[in-house]
């Protein structure tokens, strides 16, 4: 398992144009929101923890493609599926390498695009809670979804179909927690809420995940 | 004699086409009455005039988009547990006529919207939750044509059923939480047993609704008769195609 882990971090590091990419396009999505809204400041800071919140969902969909393709068509999917290693786990590990390299530098980099937000000094500490916890589920879910389509050719666009509903209760959720600190509320019921999200997805969704890649690659 | 005998295409077929004909009768009779009895010979309401009407119209698409999703759920299970393909392609099948009915709720809440809350749409939790199963429909459906392999279609949508299900609850009481209601209450709560329609407005909206069950029933055993003979027609071709 770790050294599947370590081969997964190390081809993101070193293959270039994973790791880092899905941080420059948060920052550009960011960056675009002032341009599209107007630069009112109070304006920017009602809206900045939910603009972090979707760039940073945007920022792990778009990296969930390269997932697993790369590893279904150069057969390590194949090899994985018959390793002694259960598949489920498998998974886990390939869904946490997708955390610690999109999600965990959002988390990092939402206070500085925050600031430029002009996000209250409240909410910092709220959005960062709510993204740390949030995160993992979106990768979870993703590798689910990019289980599902990994069979298919082109099927990029078909998955965002598929993941972004799937995202829904956990945007609500992480947002809300966010919006209400930066507003000076207690944020502490939907952050709860948000976890337990977080936990039973890093539980089931591992199961369904390699499920459907069991089917693919059958 | 067991329901599983019908999980043979060549029964279902029989079965179908025995049943159809008197359903898609009934279907028809209980929509143009309902339909009928419930634009013109009910009174209109004393807050909301004639708009009351088209809850002829939205209660039944509703009730049956909800429901078509939970049959195609039933099906999905047993396709994953007991490998019947009329039982994947009734899903299948039911797909298009459930989006369709969603797509006519929210439709005629817009419509009725307009005059009575003056919004056309409002982030409300029923509308948003409507919203979002209709997202689930169209990834499903989109799913069913991107796969060239029916078993392989037929299994990746199955599980996509059921961990949609899982999130379309999730998301129906994470809106709940997100933002308060402006829709009113279920007209007809099944729990309790009571209703909040009066009985003028009551009996041609129960027609209604056994009437757009009916016509789902009829499409989908419909459609999915089209869906085996395609299956069918593809198999004779490739294997015409194998002896020459």
């Amino acid at each position: 398992m770790i050294a599947l882990l370590r081969r997964d971090l190390m081809l993101a590091f070193r293959a270039g144009g994973g790791f880092g990419l899905g941080l420059a396009f948060f920052l550009i999505v960011t960056v675009l929101v002032p341009f599209s809204v107007g630069p009112q400041s109070d304006l920017l800071s009602t809206i900045a923890p939910g603009v972090l919140w979707l760039g940073a969902l945007l920022a792990c969909l778009l990296s969930l493609d390269r997932l697993l393709a790369l590893d279904f068509e150069d057969g390590t999917l194949d090899l994985l599926a018959t390793a002694p290693l259960p598949l489920e786990a498998a998974l886990s590990i390939k869904a946490l390498s997708h955390w610690l390299t999109t999600g965990l530098p959002l988390v990092i980099a939402a206070p500085v695009l925050g600031v430029m937000l002009n996000l209250a000094p409240a909410g910092f500490i709220w959005v960062i809670a709510s993204l740390a916890l949030g995160t993992p589920a979106l990768s979870v879910i993703g590798t689910f979804g990019a289980a599902l389509t990994v069979g298919i050719k082109r099927g990029g666009l078909l998955m965002s179909l598929l993941v972004l509903p799937l995202y829904v209760p956990t945007l609500i959720f992480g947002a809300e927690a966010a919006r209400r600190g930066a507003i000076g509320l207690d944020g502490t019921t939907p952050l709860i809420l948000l976890a337990g999200i977080t936990l039973g997805t890093i539980a089931l969704m591992p199961f369904a995940s390699a499920a459907v890649l069991r089917m693919t690659l059958r | 004699m067991s329901l599983w005998e019908y999980a043979n295409p060549v029964k279902f077929l029989g079965l179908s086409a025995r049943l159809q004909p008197y359903l898609w009768a009934a279907a028809g009779l209980c929509v143009t009455v309902g339909l009928v009895w419930g634009f013109f010979w009910t009174p209109d309401d004393f807050r909301q005039g004639s708009t009351v009407k088209i809850i002829y119209l939205h209660v039944p698409a509703a009730l049956m988009a909800i429901n078509a999703w939970f049959m195609m759920l039933v099906t999905s299970l047993i396709w994953l547990v007991r490998r019947h393909h009329v039982s994947a392609l009734a899903a299948k099948a039911a797909a298009p006529v459930g989006i369709t009915m969603t797509l006519i709720a929210l439709v005629t809440g817009a419509i009725w919207g307009q005059p009575m809350w003056g919004t056309w749409w409002a982030w409300d939790p029923r509308l948003t939750s409507f919203l979002i199963l209709f997202l689930f429909y169209l990834g499903y459906i989109a799913l069913w044509e991107a796969i060239d392999d029916p078993d392989t279609a037929a299994d990746l949508t199955s599980v996509l059923c059921l961990v949609g299900s899982v999130f379309a609850v999730l998301s129906r009481y994470a809106v709940n939480f997100w933002n308060q209601g402006l829709h009113q209450g279920t007209s007809v709560p099944v729990a309790t047993g009571g209703r909040t329609v009066a009985d003028v407005f009551w009996y041609p909206l129960l027609i209604s609704m056994v009437g757009f069950g009916l016509l789902f029933l009829a499409l989908v055993l419909y459609r999915t008769g089209t869906e085996i003979r395609l299956r069918r027609s593809r198999a004779l071709l490739a294997r015409s195609r194998g002896d020459a």
